[in-house]
């Protein structure tokens, strides 16, 4: 048993899970579910610079702050108690490829990339900020990210949610193939 | 207006300075069904403990691991497709059981669905969000997660994040929507 929760948890159990948090947040108190207002109630509260935009009652959203602190406890959990000693398994071709560029750790996020030393190099540094503040950026323009669009906003049927997720996958098509090549050969 | 079940379109103004917190409301995914009632802080341990399963599943589908997204993107893996497309069918169920039965929240209140409007910011905005997403293999959600599972550089992610909102923030006014 305890093995079978510390193996990597297959889609078809983890999808339905993560569709069950749409009904659950409605049910706990009307709340839909997302993540990226989170970054904005940030804004709110610590710079709103009198910027329109962040002048609102963040105190009154504080639920999402409260959920966003339980992804991050629940995620301490699942990587102490729960984690998986296998080295993560990654696609033949994707580990060629990434081999190219010196990316050979099998952690969940490659060390490589992915730690404060790595940080100096260009392409580390580059991925990491650009990468964030597309991300921070994209979805507020958008109107939310992949929970609050394509999961909330497909469960209730939202053309434009549809269009957005649509564009969030053109985008990571376009980036990952096309420039983040470029990237990575920065070293 | 909240109080009724009905759902009721609301015309989205780009006029920043007539944006209401109404308005700014429906712009926006989230903070658009809102609870009537006023309850202690320690009411939303409920949505820690939601967060906390959430965290949990995010970690062990090893959704927050950058290699998960490069193989979506280079179509080399079923994984994320098969999470996304279950997880959406799962709403969807879920969704129209609560619609059909009427079921209401723990407090006895109705359950609201607002319909999204469309603006051009779900096109440009989502391109941008998706040039991000493929880079850092990071969407919102995963980052809080790689912070928890003591991802150090999970913070950098975070803090660029937030300066990517704040300087939307500064220049909504002057972008298409």
């Amino acid at each position: 048993m305890s093995e079978l929760i510390r193996a990597p948890w297959p889609w078809y159990v983890a999808g339905p899970l993560i569709g069950l948090m749409v009904p659950l947040l409605l049910l706990l108190g009307n709340k839909h579910f997302g993540i990226s207002a989170n970054m904005r109630h940030l804004c709110a509260a610590c710079f709103p610079a009198n910027i329109k935009f962040f002048q609102y009652n963040w105190k009154k959203e504080a639920w999402n702050l409260f959920f966003a602190a339980g992804i991050l406890s629940g995620a301490f959990i699942a990587a102490w108690l729960l984690a998986n000693p296998e080295p993560v398994v990654v696609h033949a071709a994707l580990a060629a490829e990434l081999e190219q560029y010196g990316i050979r750790d099998k952690s969940l996020l490659p060390q490589e990339i992915f730690s404060l030393e790595s940080l100096a190099a260009p392409r580390s540094l580059i991925m990491l900020t650009a990468g964030g503040f597309l991300v921070g950026f994209g979805s507020r323009y958008a109107g939310g990210c992949t929970s609050g669009h394509a999961i909330m906003g497909l469960s209730t049927l939202q053309w434009p949610s549809l269009v957005a997720t649509i564009m969030f996958m053109v985008g990571g098509l376009l980036m990952a193939n096309l420039v983040l090549p470029f990237i990575l050969q920065l070293g | 207006m909240y109080m009724n079940n009905k759902t009721t379109p609301v015309p989205v103004s780009n006029d920043v300075q007539k944006d209401t917190d109404f308005e700014v409301r429906v712009l926006d995914t989230v903070c658009v069904n809102e609870s009537q009632r006023q309850h202690p802080w320690w009411h939303n341990l409920k949505y820690l403990a939601a967060g906390m399963l959430f965290g949990i599943i995010l970690v062990k589908s090893e959704m927050i691991s950058w290699y998960r997204m490069q193989e979506m993107f280079r179509f080399q893996s079923f994984h994320m497709y098969g999470i996304m497309g279950s997880a959406v069918l799962t709403g969807i169920i879920a969704v129209w059981l609560i619609k059909k039965f009427k079921i209401k929240t723990i407090y006895g209140e109705q359950i609201e669905f607002h319909p999204k409007q469309f603006n051009k910011g779900q096109i440009y905005g989502g391109l941008l969000f998706g040039l991000g997403w493929g880079m850092t293999g990071a969407c919102p959600g995963p980052i809080f997660a790689q912070i928890g599972t003591g991802a150090v550089v999970g913070l950098v992610i975070l803090g660029s994040a937030v300066a990517g909102t704040w300087v939307y923030g500064l220049l909504r006014d002057r972008l298409p929507h």
